[in-house]
């Protein structure tokens, strides 16, 4: 039996690397701290997946050489996903792209790439999670609903969390949520703002003109009695350190990056008073590790085209769903997410119908369409690495047990050698 | 095996000024005459491999390139990345061969940033500011930029327990602390960027001065200076305290630069873009040029080093640990601002600019980087410098070159840049060239022995061979930046100027010193205080291979 302490939860976006995890005869028998995700992942026995070629059984060097097969003789390869696994399996993914002159995109196109886009327009003031803990002061959770989504977010981070400059938690921290309707999260308020569906912007422009002390006509904004946005702004005003914290309600809402610009510019606007950051909720456990390998490698965060050999950068003409949708891409590589039973119903089909490899520790949806299939030892389980959290820190991941499979790093190194085989061929 | 033959070898730290030499190569290392009888018959030394021959008659032969402070690597670099894909789609840069593609300009992408460093000739490059907290996205950068050594100055100077301990007097506590510091995050020398500034940042507020409060300490900045300055000393590391001073940017800087070198009191510092704290009052003005006094303090100084960054006209992107001094230029561009604090230790802004030299401002910071370059008499303490990509990228550094190198060239662009700035400049009095030798100083011998590199920056038996062949040109910038050879642990990497072959280089570590584990005290407060784990806060020693531990003074 070994133990294995600081142990990183890879499965949303906050990280916790406070679990401990017992190991007998390789298998994961017992796991303290941790949430229901987390428990939910660790305590399930590995999926007794096998390699598939349409459908049949077959050896991992078979399907290797297949997806290279796929991949090598399509016309416009779309290469997408990668958001839970390593940094090292996405640097392989960014470099698997290169060689192919694909497109190349992660979950972050459908969830917050658009913040993503705003914050290219205008930067972030941002802080780790930690600053949070320590010191923030007024917490405003936007278009997010962390209890349901990243449960420990509040306990370990922004709202029960005791830290150095909040030694009594919650009782030093006014926390608001803006939402559409009363989540757990925003029933745990101090101010809640419930907005129409949509109307995000005008809610966030309203309560910028507040806060800056400008006049402002009208009784209520996207759904929001002025009362309430003016005690909204002086709480933000008010505070020593504060921090938005905001969500795909916000990101993917109708404005999108025009939304998050506008909280981008809000937390701008407050820093003239006082220090405020912002932090975008990210879900996925390595979405964040995503962007940072894309951005390194390429210069862009998502939605990246190598086909004239170098780099280019186009959300809604590299990214994945629109690529499927107008019917471009004509082969697919997904690796460790499941867009077949995410992305909307034009793109998913299309997915259906071209020919595509799935490198995933579960036999997803999408996996179950594929023409070829890879089973891939879990990230963060029974592979090793780097995962970065909703905060840009990186942490490491460790193997616990052993799988069968290789990683996704090495899987994919093993296809773009395939790959080569076939262009030299 | 290689054997560079009849080329006018400038190595000055072994004192040779132009004259035709041999250089031989074996192993990756520069071999003396005894290994070249083997190789001068065209058959390596018991190795039976022929010697490749390279023709470098009427050609430079120099070592490779060395830059001591340039930002390649981490988080505020791909933020900039993040913040410039209008800059990046100006300028692509195909893969070629086995060549990684990528973006170039201000900010490029990794394996752009090792490709075209080697392209100018340079061979090993020290990120200037790595956040332990996020040591780990460094060194996963690092690791993707070829060609090159690199290594990662650590950030220190608003470190919270660095201050507690310095508010304590624990100067043992201290150097133990920084020794696990660099040893768990794979940093290389000491980082400090306005210290206390950081701290007083938390509440929007900043330091004006090396005798400002800072907030929930009993010390000021001096005391932090001097304490780095101090545990750098007894650990002897291997390049002094490396130190970008409190109120840069500022028309008090080159004052409060004066007294931090004051300060140092004859204990080695190196004083880091020193061009951006070199401005004094001026009426009617944003600021003037200090450099006058503070390159007659450096010149009477030789325990002080300096690095200019120098401006380059054109836009920019500046980042930094000030990330008070970076909500001011966010004041000034009103454009796109990135700032970000990291738990209990550090702090960052990103803003893009452009430096134009129609301006007061803009042609003032350029005028004032190059009186820097030609009023401090020693090449060995004054290092070339971009502070890239804040006073514009390093790509920059050939144009530089000729600036200093060529005197009728200098003043035909000094007399387009803002009238009013060049009237209140010395430059034009100021008649210096820079040599070859000297060039050769300032861009590779002197960088590498402040970092305390011995198998770097010269030609010697025993040094890497990392070796550039320039063929000699009137026009220094064609000169500079095409290289005819450029030759990374023996192998050729560059040839005409282009990176024909792909090469990745090793981790620059300090050998440190044993000194008393910090976990029994330091773990409790940690747990406290950080949001990760103690010991996912360390770096495991495999993750730095391959490595060369680089010995203490």
């Amino acid at each position: 039996m070994a133990a294995y302490e600081g142990v990183v939860c890879s499965f949303c976006g906050s990280l916790c690397d406070d679990i401990t995890v017992q190991v007998e005869n390789n298998a994961i028998v017992s796991m303290t701290g941790g949430c229901a995700i987390g428990r939910n992942r660790f305590m399930s026995p590995p999926e007794a997946n096998v390699p598939l070629v349409r459908g049949c059984e077959t050896s991992l060097q078979e399907a290797v050489d297949a997806a290279a097969r796929i991949l090598s003789s399509a016309r416009y390869p779309l290469v997408y996903g990668l958001s839970s696994t390593t940094t090292e399996a996405q640097a392989a993914a960014v470099r698997l792209a290169e060689t192919l002159g694909a497109s190349i995109d992660s979950t972050s196109s459908v969830c917050h790439g658009p913040g993503t886009v705003a914050r290219q327009m205008l930067g972030i003031p941002t802080c780790t999670l930690g600053e949070v803990r320590n010191r923030a002061d007024v917490v405003l959770f936007w278009g997010c609903n962390p209890v349901e989504a990243h449960p420990r977010h509040f306990s370990r981070y922004s709202v029960q969390a005791r830290g150095w400059k909040t030694p009594d938690g919650r009782r030093n921290r006014t926390v608001i949520a803006v939402d559409v309707r009363k989540t757990l999260t925003a029933k745990t308020a101090d101010i809640f703002l419930q907005v129409e569906p949509n109307s995000d912007f005008e809610v966030l422009t309203a309560l910028r003109a507040l806060t800056n002390g400008a006049s402002l006509e009208g009784d209520t904004f996207g759904g929001v009695p002025r009362s309430q946005l003016a005690q909204a702004a002086e709480a933000l005003r008010g505070a020593k350190y504060g921090v938005i914290l905001f969500g795909m309600g916000l990101t993917m809402s109708s404005g999108c990056q025009h939304n998050v610009y506008q909280a981008l510019m809000l937390a701008r606007d407050l820093n003239d008073y006082t220090a405020f950051a912002v932090i975008p909720m990210r879900g996925h456990g390595n979405v964040a590790g995503a962007e940072a390998v894309m951005t390194w490698l390429t210069g862009y965060p998502f939605a990246v085209n190598f086909s004239r050999g170098y780099p280019r950068y186009s959300p809604g003409e590299f990214s994945a769903v629109d690529l499927l949708a107008r019917g471009e891409a004509d082969a697919a590589l997904v690796v460790a997410s499941d867009p077949a039973a995410t992305f909307p119903a034009v793109a998913a089909a299309r997915l259906r119908q071209i020919p595509m490899v799935v490198v995933d520790p579960q036999f997803s949806t999408t996996a179950q369409v594929a023409q070829v299939y890879i089973p891939s030892a879990t990230a963060g389980i029974a592979a090793g690495g780097t995962a970065y959290r909703m905060d840009g820190v990186p942490l490491p991941l460790r193997r616990l047990v052993d799988s069968e499979y290789p990683s996704d790093q090495r899987i994919l190194n093993l296809i773009e050698q395939g790959v080569r085989e076939c262009f030299t061929s | 095996m290689l054997h560079i033959v009849g080329g006018n070898v400038y190595d000055p730290a072994n004192g040779v000024n132009g004259e035709v030499r041999d250089i031989y190569v074996s192993g990756g290392k520069i071999c003396d005459g005894e290994c070249a009888l083997g190789v001068g018959a065209g058959v390596g030394a018991g190795t039976g491999q022929r010697a490749e021959a390279i023709d470098a008659r009427g050609m430079v032969v120099m070592a490779g390139g060395v830059d001591l402070h340039s930002h390649i690597a981490g988080p505020k670099i791909n933020v900039g990345r993040t913040l410039c894909p209008g800059d990046h789609r100006m300028d692509p840069v195909p893969r070629s061969g086995s060549m990684r593609g990528g973006v170039g300009h201000i900010v490029p992408s990794t394996f752009v940033i090792g490709r075209r460093y080697a392209e100018m000739g340079y061979t090993t490059v020290m990120e200037a500011a790595g956040p332990p907290m996020e040591a780990r996205h460094v060194h996963e950068e690092l690791d993707d930029i070829p060609m090159l050594d690199t290594g990662m100055l650590l950030l220190m100077g608003n470190n919270h327990f660095v201050l507690s301990l310095i508010d304590a007097g624990d100067r043992e506590r201290l150097a133990d602390y920084v020794v696990f510091l660099l040893g768990s995050t794979g940093g290389y020398g000491i980082k400090a960027v306005n210290p206390g500034g950081g701290v007083n940042w938390r509440r929007r507020g900043n330091v004006g001065g090396l005798d400002d409060e800072i907030d929930g300490h009993q010390i000021t900045p001096r005391h932090i200076i001097d304490a780095l300055i101090d545990v750098n000393e007894e650990l002897r590391l291997p390049h002094p305290l490396h130190l970008h001073c409190n109120n840069l940017g500022q028309p008090t800087s080159a004052q409060t630069t004066l007294e931090t070198m004051r300060l140092a009191d004859g204990r080695p510092l190196h004083i880091t873009h020193l061009q951006f704290n070199a401005y004094g009052p001026k009426k009617g003005a944003p600021f003037a040029s200090g450099a006058q006094a503070l390159a007659d303090y450096v010149n009477t100084h030789p325990n002080i080093s300096v690095d200019v960054g120098q401006v380059v006209f054109g836009p920019a992107v500046t980042m930094t640990g000030d990330a008070p001094f970076q909500h001011s230029m966010l004041k000034l561009t009103r454009d796109r601002w990135t700032n970000k604090e990291i738990e209990m230790e550090t702090q960052s802004g990103v803003v893009p600019i452009a430096y134009s030299k129609n301006t007061y401002a803009g042609a003032t910071q350029w005028l004032i980087g190059l009186e820097l370059f030609l009023l401090l008499e020693d090449p060995w303490r004054a290092y070339l410098t971009t502070d890239s990509p804040n006073g514009g990228p390093f790509t920059a550094y050939p144009w530089v070159i000729r600036l200093l190198m060529d005197r009728s060239y200098r003043e035909e662009v000094a007399k387009t840049v803002n009238k009013k700035a060049l009237e209140a400049s010395c430059l034009l009095e100021l008649t210096r060239e820079y040599t070859l030798r000297e060039i050769a100083i300032i861009t590779r011998a002197g960088p590498a022995a402040r970092l305390g590199l011995r198998n770097k920056g010269h030609l010697g038996a025993g040094a890497d061979a990392d070796i550039a062949v320039y063929d000699p040109c009137s026009d220094r910038e064609a000169m500079f930046s095409r290289p005819r050879y450029v030759i990374k642990g023996g192998q050729v990497v560059v040839r005409d100027g282009q990176a024909i072959q792909e090469c990745f280089g090793r981790r620059l570590l300090p050998d440190l010193p044993a000194r008393d584990d910090v976990a029994s005290w330091l773990a409790p407060q940690f747990a406290q205080l950080y949001t990760i784990s103690f010991d996912n806060y360390r770096i495991d020693r495999e993750r730095f291979e391959p490595c060369e531990v680089v010995p203490c003074r």
